[in-house]
């Protein structure tokens, strides 16, 4: 059994979180204690899951369990539900949080009025607490509520940099997710109509009852599509993913990491859980949701590099990549199989330390360029700001999938998972085109940082990167080459979590 | 057909409801209206699960003590409290949803001075057109 300190891990999590949020307005606004208060909360529950996750999978066994909150029984009861999965996902969703907040420490002071500081960090507490609280929450209607906390802490941190611009993405944002939330409240109360709980392993008993007897079979489909729908508008799944290159595109460099590197995944995993835990992959199976996913998330590989490409603005193509990236991720989750999730989510971890790198390189990048960001103007800013050059080249190279970089890993484990899939033929079309489209765009930007340019250095005066930012890249790299090269005892920890999911 | 459409008329008149606010949400080109269609799906939601937690001839689940550490009545007597419940949290959460949107919808009347997110988008790529015509002459100009 799981040691009680362990056990009470995940609502400590989500409760120290909320704890900062509620306590960063009240601290004093000077030498950024505010920041390093947030920094410190969120070091402490990375450093707490990761204790959890060594207690779930220490000496070879795998444990998952309940945690009932206000002690009432199951089926009355709010849960909780930690497993290694749900572990390692913290873990890296903290240390990605940390990294995008450090290595971005003195852009967000330009781009963030001081007296608006403290509030950037309450909103970034928020979303820890809700990324938090949605990786472990059993309760589809708590589900809910953190996907709004989500919604509103994540538009916000679009519109904390002042400007018209901002204000237009971030509006343009909150329409597109309020449509998809408002579709998962309407997809959470059918399915209570239909099955009477909230509580997912409940759920899925009254689910598999009606599948089983053939009753009901139209609502529980339509509750699945429009649960599915609004889930995949706010994670940008291609057809719905117009909003995310305004918004990832146009925010303060901290934002723009943690928006694409994690905001997104919390999304995804709820889906994963939906499709897991509530319905059950046979029934998702039965009533083809695994096609429709699968076929919008090749589409998504395609579209999202094709519209990376025709852009000018390096933000808005690390966003649009973004887009091919998450296509990705439904493609493993649309095959419907435990190592079809497992390569799904490793390619959530993988892209949740690749992402937010690529943006603090593109912002120290464009930093040096004289804060100009299209990519014409970046040429030999490599050798103006090495460190962000190398995360830069990093990140490109990893998206590629080039061998020893992260992205690598999750696209071998995609393609592996794939062979025992009728579609075959389809997913390695798709991952084969994906990855040459991702180098006809990573490759020129790589070209025109590292080409030399004798008027860099007099034109570009931007300071030097400073510690904060030197020491995340060093991790970000770090991260970078460890997935890459060292990711199957993490895709095994993984396999061995979804299957007590 | 429509026999069960008017057994069910509170279910369906909440479907209409969220289809009218939804369509709202997406297809308004006004700011204010779009939030008015947000609202109108929440309140279309909340019809349904008070429609769906509402039993004939019970009453509102209020317990009331008998003063023996029993209860006056049984619970066989209420209503569902748990779509109340759920209506109650949707209630909060469509607020400051509500509020924050008109937040920002202020803020951009204030950068623009218009509720039409179209119009705003023009005036905005306006803008950056003579942001980046000034930058070329100005570069022209040091460059001769």
């Amino acid at each position: 059994m799981i040691g009680m300190f362990a056990y009470n891990i995940p609502f400590a999590s989500i409760f120290i979180m909320m704890i900062t949020a509620i306590i960063t307005p009240l601290i004093p606004n000077r030498k950024r204690l505010p920041e390093k208060l947030s920094c410190l909360s969120i070091a402490v529950v990375g450093l707490l899951s990761a204790y959890l996750l060594y207690e779930l999978t220490a000496s070879g066994r795998t444990i998952s369990f309940n945690f009932s909150m206000g002690h009432f029984p199951a089926p009355w009861g709010n849960e909780l539900r930690a497993g290694p999965l749900e572990a390692v996902l913290s873990l890296v969703f903290c240390t990605a949080m940390l990294l995008s907040l450090t290595g971005n420490f003195s852009s967000t002071a330009e781009d963030i009025a001081p007296a608006r500081r403290n509030i950037f960090c309450v909103l970034v507490n928020l979303l820890t607490a809700s990324l938090l609280a949605l990786t472990y929450t059993n309760d589809l209607f708590t589900a809910y509520v953190f996907i709004e906390i989500n919604t509103i802490a994540a538009c916000a941190i679009v519109a904390v940099k002042e400007g018209p611009e901002t204000a237009r993405a971030a509006l343009r944002y909150l329409v597109m997710s309020l449509v998809g939330s408002g579709l998962v409240m309407i997809a959470i109360c059918l399915l209570y109509d239909l099955t009477g709980h909230l509580l997912m392993q409940n759920m899925h008993n009254a689910i598999a009852e009606l599948v089983a007897t053939k009753r009901y079979m139209i609502p529980l489909t339509v509750s699945l599509a429009l649960i599915t729908a609004g889930l995949a508008i706010k994670s940008a799944l291609y057809p719905f993913a117009s909003w995310l290159p305004d918004a990832h595109g146009s925010s303060t460099n901290a934002s723009s990491a943690i928006l694409s590197g994690l905001v997104l995944k919390g999304h995804i995993f709820t889906i994963i859980k939906v499709f897991y835990r509530v319905f059950g992959l046979n029934v998702i199976h039965a009533l083809r949701m695994d096609t429709a996913i699968f076929i919008l998330g090749i589409l998504a590989m395609i579209m999202g590099s094709v519209h990376a490409l025709r852009q000018n603005n390096v933000k808005r193509m690390i966003a649009w990549s973004s887009v091919a990236q998450v296509g990705y991720i439904f493609l493993g989750v649309g095959l419907n199989t435990v190592a079809g999730i497992a390569a799904a989510c490793l390619h959530i971890i993988v892209h949740a330390c690749v992402k937010p790198m690529l943006f603090t390189a593109a912002g120290g990048l464009s930093n040096a360029a004289g804060h100009r960001k299209g990519l014409h103007a970046l040429m030999g800013t490599f050798y103006v700001n090495v460190w962000a050059g190398l995360g830069l080249i990093a990140g490109a190279f990893s998206m590629m999938g080039i061998p020893g970089f992260a992205g690598f890993a999750s696209k071998l484990s995609l393609t592996l998972a794939s062979f025992d899939h009728n579609s075959i033929v389809w997913a390695l079309t798709a991952l084969a085109a994906s990855s040459v489209l991702n180098a006809l765009y990573y490759v020129p930007a790589v070209i025109v940082v590292l080409t030399h340019n004798k008027d860099a250095r007099k034109n570009f005066t931007a300071p030097a990167p400073t510690m904060s930012y030197k020491i995340s890249m060093c991790i970000f790299l770090a991260l970078n080459f460890y997935l890459g090269l060292f990711c199957v005892p993490l895709l095994r920890l993984i396999t061995r979590g979804v299957n007590v999911l | 057909m429509l026999e069960k459409l008017l057994l069910n008329h509170y279910e369906a008149a909440a479907v209409i409801l969220s289809g009218i606010g939804l369509t709202n949400l997406l297809l308004q080109r006004n700011l204010i209206k779009k939030i008015i269609g947000l609202n109108i799906m929440d309140t279309a939601v909340y019809l349904f699960l008070a429609a769906k937690g509402y039993v004939e001839g019970r009453a509102a689940p209020i317990l009331i003590s008998d003063g023996a550490g029993g209860w006056l009545r049984s619970s066989e007597l209420y209503v569902n409290p748990v779509p109340a419940g759920l209506v109650l949290t949707g209630i909060v959460v469509s607020v400051s949803v509500t509020a924050f949107a008109l937040a920002l919808t202020l803020k951009l009347y204030e950068s623009y001075g218009t509720l039409n997110i179209d119009e705003a988008l023009m005036k905005m790529t306006e803008e950056q057109h003579q942001l980046e015509a000034r930058i070329d002459e100005a570069e022209e100009e040091v460059l001769s």
